[in-house]
């Protein structure tokens, strides 16, 4: 069975900077748990020796030559942002930094 | 911020045992970032090095870059690391909107480079083995400017402003085990360990290595543990420490603050701690927290690094002299006395002495110049930062002397307008007209007329008392307003008294 625990998915949440609501961290734990399980048993199928996977393609290095392309203007940069000064992201105070 | 109290540091060191571990940041020059092809340049107008990858819009995708990647094998290299057959990235989730992303690509549990050693001399000439626990490679993040608020810090702070042009600059990290049984040297191996590292990276080519500019950055770890004790202590990890002395003096001062906390009773709380160069001081940043809970995974837009023996074998090649082959070399070359070579190491003058002696000065001379004058001007400086003058121009001005063109005094004064901005040194003297007096006409009139105040000297010099000719040398001097040439006074003075 999978250790996913309503405070796990509090946790979580927490870490992910998302809101949720009493019925959403028990449903979220019921669909977790799911997840974890099948997870679980795929485990199962494999031994010590197999490797582990990180992409379902077997493909290595793949490398960008070190040459400068075009960035964006400053302007075309800040377009999507919320707020901007002096050519810069505008964001929040953030407090448990520094 | 409330200074802490200290215990006394010899004091410190008796009872306790000093642990650390050193995280150095360094920041590659390539020509692009780590994942995309925006410029990676200092000081350029903000988000102007930036493209959909590194400001992270929907749907961009990363590409590593090549030459990352072999510099970050050399580093490994010369480290005396293995190399990875397989590398892969993972991201580290966080939330702080110097990168944009809400992840920094970084490596995790498969680093590029691991298990390596280095060689570090301390000032006292021990030399301590470093373990290199690993080396991997990530991205920098960009830089914010926090407004409001009466400090410019984050508290207090209205908002901030964030330039993306640094966020995805290649960086590696390289992190040592702990490190045991520097004791009271603890301070001292933290920056020889960092400067070794500068030197090897500057020597590989493979970052300009400033620290001023950020391009290598250290967090010390501290903790201590009682004498005898088996269990390591809470460590502290001192973030912001970004020159060699800053490191000493924030090592220095975590013994000394910890020590005080442990006798009397107290614990150490893991944390972030923050380096404040002009009160000497730390601060406690944030303490440990979920926050760092980065659950890591592998990253899916990147594949596996996979290094071919071929490639490792060619940069291995490829790698340049060994800082301390490169010393043992210089010694050798400079005929310097073993304490002189270890001042200039542990000024950090090397790099400087080097590239004056190249430039034609005598070996001695450079050392004179860069030890003394430009030391003291150094000292006597706000940062305590090497004054603004080329290897080349200090060349030059010990050429001047060695000429006869200038003697000691006149060089000190045409220092001051080579610092001041106004040219090279033979500029400046001929622009200035500071060239010595040798005109033996102009000379015999001074040494006449200070003979005349002191007619004996004369007889002195027949007896072979030489002393006596220093008076009449530093009255010609005074007449002259430090003008003169000194030895050839002593030449005229010595014909004089032998006609
Ligand atoms: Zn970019």
């Amino acid at each position: 069975m999978s250790e996913i625990t309503p405070e796990l998915v509090r946790h979580l949440a927490g870490l992910a900077r998302i809101l949720v609501s009493d019925e959403e961290v028990e449903q979220f734990t019921k669909q977790l748990s799911v997840i974890a399980d099948s997870v679980a048993h795929v485990s199962k199928a494999i031994d010590a020796d197999t490797p582990s996977t990180s992409h379902p393609i077997a493909m290595a290095n793949v490398f960008r030559e070190d040459v400068v392309e075009p960035s964006l203007s400053q302007a075309e940069a800040l377009s999507g942002a919320p707020d901007s000064a002096d050519g810069r992201f505008k964001v929040n105070a953030i407090l448990d930094e520094e | 911020m409330a200074k802490a109290e200290l215990m006394n540091y010899e004091q410190a060191l008796e009872q306790f045992e000093v642990v650390i571990g050193l995280e150095v940041h360094v920041e590659l020059n390539t020509n692009t970032k780590m994942f995309c092809g925006c410029k990676n340049e200092f000081g350029n107008e903000p988000n102007t090095n930036v493209c959909p990858i590194c400001i992270a819009l929907p749907g961009a995708l990363p590409a590593v870059n090549k030459t990352a990647v072999e510099s970050s094998i050399k580093i490994g290299l010369a480290l005396g690391c293995e190399i990875a057959p397989t590398g892969r990235f993972a991201r580290k989730n966080y939330f702080y909107p110097d990168l944009a992303k809400n992840f920094q690509t970084s490596q995790y549990d498969e680093p590029i480079a691991f298990e390596g050693a280095l060689e570090v001399e301390v000032p006292s000439g021990a030399v301590h083995n470093v373990l290199i626990e690993r080396a991997h490679m990530e991205e920098d993040a960009g830089k914010l400017t926090h407004i409001g608020g009466s400090t410019g810090r984050i508290q207090g702070a209205e908002y901030s402003l964030v330039d993306y042009n640094r966020a995805g600059v290649p960086l590696v990290e390289i992190v040592t085990k702990p490190i045991y049984g520097a004791g009271s040297e603890a301070p001292e191996l933290a920056a020889a360990y960092v400067r070794s590292v500068r030197e090897i990276v500057k020597g590989l080519g493979v970052s300009d290595a400033r620290m001023e500019r950020g391009n290598v950055r250290c967090d010390a770890n501290v903790s201590l543990r009682k004498k005898g004790a088996e269990k390591l202590g809470t460590r502290t990890e001192t973030k912001n420490v970004n020159s060699l002395r800053s490191i000493e003096r924030a090592v220095r001062y975590e013994i000394q603050r910890q020590a005080h906390i442990l006798a009397n009773g107290g614990t150490i709380i893991q944390e972030t701690r923050h380096w404040h160069e002009d009160k000497g001081a730390t601060s406690a940043g944030r303490p440990k927290s979920d926050a760092d809970d980065y659950r890591y995974f592998p990253e899916p837009d990147l594949v596996p690094v996979q290094p071919s023996r071929e490639l490792i074998e060619s940069l291995r090649a490829t790698l340049p002299e060994k800082p301390a082959d490169r010393r043992k070399r210089l010694a050798g070359e400079w005929g310097f006395s073993e304490l002189e070579f270890r001042d200039v190491v542990n000024a950090d003058l090397l790099d400087q002495l080097e590239e004056t002696v190249a430039a034609g000065a005598k070996p001695q001379a450079a050392r004179k110049w860069w030890m003394g004058e430009l030391a003291r001007i150094a000292n006597e400086s706000e940062e305590g930062a090497i004054p603004n003058i080329t290897p080349a121009q200090v060349a030059e001005l010990a050429k001047l002397i060695e000429d006869g063109k200038i003697n000691d005094r006149l060089a000190r004064e045409v220092l001051g307008y080579v610092l001041a901005g106004e040219g090279s040194p033979a500029e400046i003297v001929s622009a200035r007209g500071l060239e010595v007096v040798s005109d033996d006409g102009a000379l015999i009139a001074a040494i006449e007329a200070a003979l005349a105040t002191q007619p004996d000297v004369l007889d002195a010099i027949r007896e072979g008392r030489m002393q006596a000719a220093g008076q009449v040398i530093g009255a010609v001097m005074k007449a002259m307003a430090g003008s003169a040439d000194a030895a050839r006074v002593r030449e005229l003075l010595i014909e004089m008294a032998n006609k």
